[in-house]
């Protein structure tokens, strides 16, 4: 897995390109927390690239979403595809996520 | 297990052993021609998820055990088994559902549900160790 951060704004956008498993899942825990302990409250994980997610990967983004709200931000996701949409709702982790088909739509909802 | 294209491998217990394991069976499954949603997320989620907790949890996360991995796929289904040097656990009394409110904030917890979920059939008994076997019908 490899982590592209950019900014749009004040937004900072994370895309996450390969599988997001127990093996990798602390790189992106640690991006963002780095982002966040750096000032940033908005933050968008784009899974446009992205493989498969295991549940360490969804426990992450779960822990990592209380932890921005705690802060008085918020982490959104945009582009899952059809596979890590079915896991999302599987685990109702949809109801969890304010989720965006498109980066675009994603950046605008904030 | 018979096998049309069978695999039979033992690992360190290293979660980053986990990816190539995962990408050998998929390969194995995509030979049998199974569909692509399995391919993309039945398998390699649900065994992701028994090898992490194979290695996490059955081995303690101490790399100096070991994880045997057999995977028998053929074009009506594959059957994988992940073994542990662990005591084993109650696959019922383990999983929970990770939908509930006080458990949909939760980080953990969501492992066995997901693997009972994409697979047919998940089994644990004891081998020569802690077993857990998955199963999928091609479709």
């Amino acid at each position: 897995m490899s982590l592209q951060v950019t900014k749009k704004g004040d937004v900072v956008v994370i895309e996450v390109d390969g599988q997001l498993i127990v093996g990798n899942r602390q790189e992106l825990k640690q991006k963002v927390l780095d982002e966040a302990e750096g000032g940033a409250r908005k933050v968008l994980i784009d899974f446009a690239k992205a493989g498969y997610i295991d549940s360490s990967g969804l426990g992450v983004l779960v822990s990592l979403a209380k932890r921005m709200r705690e802060l008085g931000g918020d982490l959104r996701l945009a582009n899952l595809n059809d596979d890590l949409q079915t896991l999302f709702e599987l685990t109702k982790l949809d109801s969890l996520f304010q989720i965006s088909d498109t980066r675009e739509r994603a950046l605008e909802s904030f | 297990m018979a096998s049309n294209a069978a695999l039979d491998i033992r690992i360190p217990s290293d979660v980053q052993e986990i990816e190539g394991i995962v990408a050998q069976v998929v390969g194995r499954c995509r030979e049998c021609s199974f569909d692509g949603r399995q391919l993309s997320l039945n398998v390699p989620v649900a065994l992701t998820e028994a090898l992490s907790n194979a290695i996490l949890r059955g081995n303690g996360d101490n790399s100096s055990k070991h994880v045997r991995i057999r995977a028998d796929v053929s074009e009506l289904r594959i059957v994988m088994e992940v073994e542990d040097e662990g005591d084993g656990f109650d696959l019922d009394a383990c999983t929970t559902d990770p939908s509930t409110p006080e458990n949909l904030e939760r980080e953990d917890g969501r492992g066995l549900f997901l693997m009972r979920s994409l697979m047919d059939r998940v089994e644990r008994f004891r081998g020569d160790g802690n077993i857990v076997r998955l199963t999928l019908h091609r479709r």
